[in-house]
């Protein structure tokens, strides 16, 4: 019996082995990396405090969408309506507020509503048929794109955009959430006492953080403790390792999994309010291909495609080095369109690393 | 009052007829070994008990009172564990989180709760040292061996007092010594008043530690007799159907 020979024979984990088995460690390195470079190439402006911001903001959009990505991932699963989400949570949110004249408060709860009711469905489906999610959600993915298109075209007598949507709820208590700058008292209180830049006018060249950025980092500080040192964030790493063994453990898995997908479709369903308010407009591109970007975010998080393993953690570094790239090229002389090249490369780096070059380190089989 | 009474149970999957009329008695603190050849039903009998799938037909009752289990956790509350014939471990997770896996130790304020690790780590550590086993509770699963995984998913049984422990050829693949540790650890139970359902193919295990065998046989019980009464030759004929039943 050749197990029970191996039986005894312990070896001590070293710190290194410790340290690679950490998900989100090529992501950390990846994002260095990415700072390094853009460091050299780029113009100094990039690492200012406006700079820093301004590649932070596109990394808060993508992020995420990323953070409810890798938690699904980590359960097992994948989500590409996530993308199409963006658009029809857009215009479930811009038609409440224009057609309906629905108050702010209301028209964000049909909208979480709606995502969550759809993430439920996406969930049950998959959960019930057994079929891969990959081909379910792939199904949603055209499904909510074409019922954006024929929704908008609907709610605007023709046009598949629609406009005045901020106008509508500018002066709702709720809209600072979700809209505009915040801290744009302490910035100007930096100013003062310059400890900020301020052009010759005297206002600061930052006036605030923009709330996008903050949804961002609050949500993944919240998503990482419930993932790391929580019960549910076990379970969510049970059910994407061997659903059966947990279920036999006592872990709901079907609920854990419904629940995931109901979190990512909402994080769409937030990325939507915050660009659409953001820009006060809605369109049928919105999210275009987002999904693929905030799986690959995921991916060089250290998120494994078969479930089980990654964080919530890697997917923000991960969506930072996006916001980093994209912004990044246009401080350099490097031509834009090398963005898509760019992260290819990277996906298939983070791919390799995470599959080959962690196996060997951690002797997994 | 008998801890477990299993009447007129049967199991179809599809055209399969996994188990007929399958009727089992224990007492507490009795060891009953459960035996059969390959396909006989005695996982699927085991499975049902545990709460895994429900009898096309029968009724159990867990100290007189009849139960129909939904899923694991609903026999698991009725202090009933199982070590499952492919130990049902999340290979991702490491030694203690599949010992509690289900079960978490918390620690916290108010709603707020999280995850009490070095308890958790602890405890594990101390049911490993009590097998014998030098799994180490911060290990992966997934790097053990395979008498360190079964370790693992028998320590998982010692979280409660339960009333039943199913084990599903539990010895299959852990080196000698560690066999000596297992029955050990049923004679305890047995001496704590725990029932214990043991299914092997080790004869000498099963004469060692049992009271009474059963044997199934494609579906059907064909025999439950007390080991005193019995030997293995026996079982073997019941076993191949050399012996009609006994
Ligand atoms: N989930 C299942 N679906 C279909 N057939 C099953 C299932 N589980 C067990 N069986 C069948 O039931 C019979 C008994 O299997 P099992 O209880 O695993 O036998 P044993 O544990 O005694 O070797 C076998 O013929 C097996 O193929
Ligand atoms: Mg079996």
């Amino acid at each position: 019996m050749a197990v029970a020979a191996a039986d005894e024979r312990l070896k001590q984990a070293s710190f290194l082995t410790r340290l690679m088995r950490r998900p989100e460690l090529g992501a950390l390195a990846g994002l260095i990396l990415v700072s390094i470079f853009f460091y050299i190439l780029a113009s100094e402006q990039m690492f200012t405090l406006s700079g820093i911001l301004t590649f932070m903001s596109p990394a808060a959009q993508l992020g995420i969408l990323a953070i409810g990505a890798s938690l699904l991932m980590v359960g097992g699963e994948f989500d590409l309506s996530v993308g199409s989400m963006v658009a029809f949570a857009g215009l479930i949110f811009g038609a409440s507020v224009t057609v309906l004249q629905l108050p702010l408060i209301l028209a964000i709860l049909v909208t979480f509503a709606m995502a969550a009711a759809f993430g439920a469905l996406n969930g049950q489906i998959v959960l019930r048929t057994g079929l891969p999610s990959f081909i379910v959600t792939l199904a949603f993915l055209f499904i909510f794109r074409g019922l954006t298109l024929v929704g908008l075209k609907w709610a605007t007598g023709g046009s598949t955009q629609m406009r005045g949507i901020r106008e509508a709820v500018a002066d709702s208590a709720l809209a600072p959430l979700f809209s505009g700058q915040a801290f744009t008292g302490l910035f100007a209180w930096l100013a003062e006492r310059g400890m900020i830049d301020t052009f010759a006018s005297g206002v600061p060249k930052v006036t605030g953080i923009s709330v996008d950025i903050l949804w961002f980092i609050g949500l993944a500080a919240v998503g990482t403790v419930v993932l790391t040192r929580t019960r549910v964030g076990n379970w969510i790493f049970a059910a994407g390792g061997d659903g059966n063994a947990a279920r036999n453990s006592g872990v709901p898995v079907n609920r854990v999994k419904t629940s995931l997908f109901i979190i990512t479709a909402c994080c769409a369903a937030l990325v939507a309010i915050l660009t659409v308010m953001e820009t006060g407009s809605t369109d049928a591109r919105r999210g275009f291909q987002k999904e693929f970007e905030a799986i690959i975010a995921a991916v060089i998080g250290g998120c494994l495609l078969t479930g089980g393993y990654g964080s919530v953690i890697g997917a923000f570094f991960g969506a930072i080095i996006f916001g980093m790239v994209l912004i990044g090229l246009t401080y350099t002389r490097i031509d834009q369109d090398w963005y898509l090249v760019f992260l290819g490369g990277m996906l298939l780096i983070a791919v390799f690393f995470n599959n080959v070059v962690r196996k060997r380190a951690t002797g997994e089989r | 009052m008998a801890v477990l009474e299993l009447s007129g149970i049967a199991k179809h999957f599809g055209a399969i007829e996994a188990l007929r009329g399958v009727d089992l008695a224990l007492e507490p603190g009795e060891v009953m070994g459960l035996m059969g050849d390959n396909g006989a039903g005695k996982s699927t009998l085991v499975k049902i008990i545990a709460g895994n799938f429900p009898p096309s037909e029968g009724a159990i009752r867990v100290g007189g009172a009849e139960q129909h289990f939904h899923k694991p956790i609903d026999a698991r509350r009725q202090g009933i564990e199982i070590v499952y014939q492919d130990l049902a471990l999340c290979d991702n997770l490491t030694a203690a989180d599949n010992v509690f896996l289900g079960r978490e130790l918390k620690h916290g304020f108010g709603p707020f709760k999280f995850l009490n690790f070095s308890g958790m780590f602890a405890a594990a550590a101390e049911l490993f040292n009590e097998l014998k086993s030098e799994t180490r509770p911060r290990d992966l699963v997934k790097q053990m061996s395979g008498g360190q995984r079964q370790a693992v998913a028998i320590a998982r049984t010692r979280l409660t007092e339960p009333r039943l422990v199913l084990m599903d050829e539990p010895t299959a693949a852990i080196s000698v010594r560690q066999v000596h540790e297992v029955l050990e650890l049923i004679r305890r139970l047995k001496d704590a008043g725990i029932a214990v359902i043991l299914i092997s193919h080790r004869m000498p295990d099963v004469f060692a530690v049992c009271d009474r065998v059963a044997v199934l046989r494609r579906g059907s019980k064909v025999a439950d007799k007390l080991v005193a009464d019995s030997s293995p030759e026996e079982i073997t004929g019941l076993i191949t159907g050399a012996i009609e039943s006994a």
